[in-house]
Order: structure tokens, then sequence, then C-alpha cells
């Protein structure tokens, strides 16, 4: 089988925040009851982590779990353990009304990395969400709108972001968080 | 400018995350149903002015329909409440007398 590649293959840009996509990436997809104790044993056994609660994530040795909606997970994980999750996952789910899909090869992942302010502004400067200090932590997940994406964004540590979009629009979103994060383009609002 | 809060997500954002989905609470006439029901079900919208119900999706977000009550005047918004219900919850009902007594939109009052 040919190499993966992500889509911009470790493409950086460095402004007053750092912006680099962050090469392949295992996510997996995962809907149905999110109440349901079948399915929480299932994100359990596949990634390690409980299920979280409404617009939160989960991260514990490289692997995190993300709200995505009512009935909606996304597992995050090293590319190569995308497979094996899903499989897990579909295993536990036996019978279960729920679906499983290795959308790693679907979606591009983004890192900004920098002062926390400079790089909550960043993401200010494109998104309609508040990421003032004390509104958005660490332990949100948050699906938006950048500028004309759709786009999911947490905040994995104080300094740092992840960005997810979809894969085809991967280099727009590059632009996007490049141009955001241009030296001379700081605001300083939340400095 | 609209600010609504999901009720699926909790997310409370500006509407350009969000897409409209025009007027709530339509009765649908499909196959079997008279040429003025199907036209009436296409065709006459309300546009009021002042007290109004919409549809919306969160989708640039969780993806989800739901409904919200606003002010075409105003751009207030009343409250925003589940996509799965014919008709406006009572507590958004009351929301709305209170802040515009004696209001009426089609059916409801």
């Amino acid at each position: 089988m040919s190499e993966a590649v992500s889509a911009l293959n470790r493409a950086s840009r460095d402004g007053f925040v750092r912006v680099e996509e962050c090469g392949l990436q295992g996510m997996v997809s995962l809907r149905g009851d999110l109440d349901s104790a079948k399915l929480a044993k299932a994100v359990t056994a596949a990634a390690g982590l409980d299920v979280p609660e409404t617009g939160r994530i989960l991260a514990s040795e490289g692997r995190s779990v993300a709200w995505m909606s009512p009935d909606e997970l996304l597992l995050i994980g090293p590319y190569a353990e995308a497979e094996p999750m899903r499989t897990a996952l579909d295993t536990e789910l036996a019978g279960e009304h729920a679906l499983a899909v290795n959308v790693s090869d679907a979606r591009a992942m983004f890192r900004l990395s920098g002062r926390d302010a400079d790089v909550r502004e960043v993401i200010a400067k494109l998104c309609p969400v508040d990421m003032a200090p004390g509104v958005f932590e660490p332990g949100r997940f948050r699906r938006t709108r950048m500028a004309q994406i759709p786009a999911a964004i947490w905040m994995p540590e104080p300094g740092e972001m992840r960005v997810v979009c979809f894969r085809s629009v991967a280099d727009y979103a590059m632009t996007l968080l490049g141009n955001a994060a241009d030296k001379g383009g700081e605001v300083g609002v939340f400095a | 400018m609209l600010i609504l809060t999901c009720p699926c997500c909790g997310v409370t954002a500006e509407e350009t995350e969000f897409h409209p989905g025009g007027e709530a609470h339509l009765t649908r006439y499909g196959p079997g149903s008279s040429d003025d029901e199907f036209h009436g079900y296409l065709f006459e919208k309300v546009n009021p002015k002042g007290v109004h119900f919409e549809r919306w999706r969160h989708a640039n977000g969780c993806g989800k329909w739901f409904h919200a009550a606003r002010c075409t005047v105003t751009l207030e918004v009343f409250g925003t409440y589940s996509a799965q219900t014919t008709e406006p919850p009572q507590h958004i009902k009351d929301k709305i007398s209170a802040k515009r007594p004696g209001w009426s939109w089609r059916e409801f009052a």
C-alpha cells in the first residue's frame, strides 16, 4: 500500500504564534447513544477514557475523546492506533445502534503554540468564540466556524491550541491561521 | 446580529455559526393532500412584524436542528427549544407573554 501522508505534510509557519500541521493523526468518529453504558464501556476499551461531558474533551496518554454533538464523539490517537480503536469499538458495540468510522485521512489537525494570550488571539481573529482567559480553558472542546470553514478547537494546555478541520480545506486553514499569526498582526487583546 | 443558544449543545454563538431553516411548526402536506393544502404548505409563510418562530440548525457546531422564538423588529431572542415538538413549550410562551403581552402567531398565543 502507498505511504500515507497528512494533508500538508507537517508544514509550519512562524509568526507571533507558531502554526504547524500535526502530521498524521488517528481519528475515529463514533456515533451512537452517548448515555448508553455499553457505549461508555466501548470508549474505555478503545481509548482508555470515559465519555466526556457536553462540550468537553478528555485526554490521557496520547489519546483524547471529544464531545462532538449529542450523539457523536471523536476519538483521537496515534495514526497507527486508529484502525485498532475502530475495531475495538466495533467489537464492543456489536448489536448496538452505533457507528464507528476511521476518519483519520479525512481530517487535518493544526497545532498553535506560543504565549497563551497570543494563541488565544489568533483563534479569536478567526472564530466567533469568546477566547478570553477564564471563559475558554483547557478541557473545553468547541466546534465552530473558522472564517469560511467548520472547525473544532481545544486547548490541551495554556499556550497551545489544536484545530481540526476537513482535510480538503487544510491548505485554506493553514493560510488563515498563518496569516492571523503573522508578525506585525498582534492586537494584544488578551495581553 | 442574532445571538442564539443551541439547546442541543448549550453553545451560545452569533448567527453565522447557525443556518436558518425558515418558519417553524409547519404542517407538512404531501401525497394525498389537496392542492390547496399543498400550496399552503409550500408558499403561505407568515412574515410577521414582532414575535416569530423559526427553525435553525447549528451548522458549524453540533449540527442539530432546533427552534427559536424571536422578535423580528428588535432581534431579541425569547428562547430556543427542542426541534422534537409541534408547538412552542409553555415556558417559551410565558417568556414571550411577559415581554409582548397579547402576542399571537398563527394558532399560538
